[in-house]
């Protein structure tokens, strides 16, 4: 007997839900807020902690214009290049468009941009065609944004803010939203929510694999919320992967993107384990090289992958990462307290190199949603890194963290203006189901959830990493159905309090769902574009400049096509 | 390498137990790192609080080590043992999970 099927479970009322306290879910909050209805704002971490937000140290896009003359429609323009064809043109207009609102009104709240002659300092990343990313010094971009809104949502009014509370599903009655259940981790309880409208905003899905830039939180929930619920996801073949991620000696404290800057600064040399630098080789030979920057992150992806392929990589299975031409002095006036915190974690950058590998970072794909933010649910909203579309087949770096504040605090607007026009419509009915899902949950001897999942993230590491075959990505699906098939459909549980038996089987459900969702999309689609790279159909096809869009039909998973431009149905 | 992890485990309420775990460590591993082991490799029943795995940017990892409030993911492990606790201050939930968050953000 567990926890849950001791009690009845706690009931909770609200105009707006909002699931994940991310920049996009704590934006949302204020902004529903500040439209004058309740909130509450969940997370199954704790608030403002859990998720890539506080996590990020590098940069935020948008044409503020201080600097360098700028418009947004220019950031528009990149952000639709980078994107292949296949953005959502809607909502990347709405990311370029509102971009540079919310980043000055994150300065009125001090986030603390970096300044230099009385105005934002904006700095040029790859695929902008111009400086355009604000950043907050050093390295702290994302603690900084993620502590001005966690202090905005302190002294904002209607918000209720409940950490370590999972959601686990939301409630649909006659096809609208109407709350959601959620697993309450320290004492075990199922806690029901009825709300008018509900956000989510659980960020992305790199912990589905096992090398990954994710925290704790980001194995996918969103988008098996979004699909068990009704909704659509779209795009899900498109995961980005960082090439050049921290892999060795172990380094803590530090993002592990974070040699992207010390290369754009001090131009680090990428070394196989006979020294030589193998990258000039790839970016002339390939023809995936697109000419406007040296080495896409497409194809530094490839070439570690290959030169490791080839057995050259570094002892941990990736390349080097050197600096040690650079002159010490010019290393610490670039990175001043980095420097010391890679002495603290004993990394002397001038004297030693570091090891690199690509690692799962980003999500194009997502839940399908119109302009207004919403899914084809009404009253589902979903926001920041979970919605789909916006990036199309890969992202502009900076985009990410405008995506969050746009999409959340939009989100939070309309799900308020719903919320005011309607009453509750809880339905104990339609909650039964998942409610019985957690009362179900027995102790019992069964594979190790933790190690399933570790398991799972090495399928997907090995079969739907960066570079796939149809070979792979059958064999992936098939592991997935045998994963899927251990763990029953039986909750596992120890019946204690922090069950974390239970919390990594209720993960898994949603994992293998999303990984199912990923491997099927990336096997039809039977070319190679953006971050999807299919090593057996090498070439870019004009057939395929259309978008997956994924639903659950009697369980199972069904794709259809549409056209980016229209959204229109496409055989 | 090789650590012992000797654990202080239990629910609140229930009379404490230390058990012990082995695990094998490369140079440069965070304790974190080690109780994600025992998880994987030895018992997913270990109850403790992480989410940020690398940039110590959460601050939710930490507990009594060898004595010391210190944080799961920047304490390195060492050879031999390293007792791990609860925070000593905090109201215990279960294993090295105590109720951290303010009152304010709690349900
Ligand atoms: C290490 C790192 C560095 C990055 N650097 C940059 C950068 O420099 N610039 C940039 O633009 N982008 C960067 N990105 C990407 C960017 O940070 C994210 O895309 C963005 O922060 C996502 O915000 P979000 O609010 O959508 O999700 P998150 O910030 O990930 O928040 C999601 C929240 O949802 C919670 N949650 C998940 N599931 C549930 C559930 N079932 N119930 C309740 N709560 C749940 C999680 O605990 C988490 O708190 C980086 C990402 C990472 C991982
Ligand atoms: S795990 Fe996040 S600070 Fe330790």
């Amino acid at each position: 007997m567990n926890s849950v099927e001791n009690s009845s479970p706690t009931h909770l009322e609200t105009d707006v839900l909002v699931i994940g306290a991310g920049g996009a879910g704590m934006y949302a909050a204020l902004e529903a807020a500040r439209a004058g209805v309740s909130v509450i704002l969940a997370d199954r971490s704790l608030i403002g902690r859990g998720g890539a937000t506080v996590m990020a140290q590098m940069t935020v896009a948008a044409a503020l214009g201080e600097q360098t003359p700028n418009h947004w429609e220019y950031h528009l323009a990149d952000t639709l290049a980078a994107g292949r064809g296949l953005c959502d043109e809607r909502l990347a207009a709405l990311l370029c468009e509102d971009g540079p609102q919310r980043l000055r009104e994150m300065d009125e709240w001090k986030v603390g941009w970096a300044r230099e002659d009385g105005h934002i300092k904006q700095a040029q990343a790859p695929g902008h065609d111009r400086p355009r990313c604000a950043y907050v010094d050093f390295l702290s971009t994302g603690p900084a944004v993620s502590k001005t809104l966690r202090t905005r949502l302190k002294s904002a009014s209607g918000v209720r803010l409940i950490g370590d509370l999972a959601i686990v599903d939301i409630v649909v009655q006659d096809g609208e939203a109407c709350g959601a259940v959620a697993l309450h981790l320290p004492t075990g309880r199922a806690v029901t929510l009825a709300a008018k409208a509900v956000i989510i905003a659980t960020g992305g899905l790199t912990g589905l694999y096992r090398r990954n830039s994710a925290s704790a939180n980001m194995a996918g929930d969103g988008y098996a919320l979004a699909l068990r619920a009704g909704a659509e996801l779209i795009d899900m073949e498109f995961v980005q992967f960082f090439p050049i991620g921290h892999l060795a000696p172990r380094l803590i404290g530090m993002d592990p993107i974070m040699w992207d800057p010390f290369r754009y600064k001090l131009g680090g040399r990428l070394l196989n384990s006979e020294r030589q630098e193998f990258e000039t080789t790839y970016a002339s030979e390939d023809s995936r090289s697109d000419g406007r920057y040296v080495l896409t992150r497409d194809l530094a992806t490839y070439a570690i992958t290959k030169e490791v392929e080839a057995g050259r990589g570094s002892p941990a299975g990736g390349a080097y990462l050197s600096f040690r031409h650079v002159p010490e002095a010019e290393i610490r006036r670039a990175f001043g307290p980095v420097v010391d915190r890679l002495l603290a974690n004993g990394i002397d950058l001038a004297r030693q190199d570091v090891e690199v590998a690509p690692i799962a970072h980003y999500t194009m794909g997502g839940v399908r949603v119109d302009e207004t933010l919403q899914t084809r649910i009404p009253g589902l909203y979903a926001g920041g890194e979970v919605v789909g579309g916006a990036n199309g087949a890969n992202r502009l770096s900076g985009n990410a963290i405008t995506e969050a504040l746009v999409f959340g605090a939009r989100a939070g607007f309309n799900a308020a203006e719903r919320a005011k026009a309607r009453n509750l419509c809880w339905s104990a009915e339609a909650a039964r189901p998942v409610l019985g899902l957690l009362r179900s949950a027995t102790k019992r001897d069964a594979p190790n959830p933790s190690a399933a999942i570790a398991g799972l993230q090495t399928v997907m590491a090995d079969k739907v990493g960066p570079f796939r075959t149809e070979a792979k990505l059958r064999s992936a699906l098939s592991s997935i159905l045998q994963l899927s098939q251990e763990i029953g459909n039986v909750p596992l549980s120890t019946g204690a309090a922090f069950d974390t038996t239970m919390v990594d089987w209720l993960d898994l459900r949603s994992m293998l769902l999303v990984a199912r969702s990923v491997a099927e999309a990336a096997l039809t689609r039977s070319e190679s574009r953006g971050a999807h790279q299919r090593e057996d159909q090498p070439r870019l096809s004009e057939d395929w400049c259309v978008n997956q869009i994924i639903s659950l039909s009697q369980g199972g998973i069904s794709l259809r096509r549409i056209a980016p431009a229209n959204g229109r149905p496409v055989a | 390498m090789k650590t012992t992890l000797r654990i202080r485990r239990g629910s609140a309420g229930e009379t404490p137990r230390f058990e012990e775990f082995d695990v094998a460590f490369e140079p440069g591993q965070s304790v974190l790192d080690g109780l994600r082991m025992v998880r994987r490799l030895i018992d997913p029943t270990l109850a403790y609080r992480y989410s940020c795995i690398n940039a110590n940017a959460c601050k939710e990892c930490m507990m009594l080590i060898d004595g010391t409030v210190d944080y799961a993911c920047t304490v390195r492990l060492k050879q031999g043992v390293m007792t791990l606790a609860p925070l000593p201050k905090k109201a215990l939930i279960r294993d090295l999970v105590t109720e951290i968050a303010p009152p304010d953000e709690r349900l």
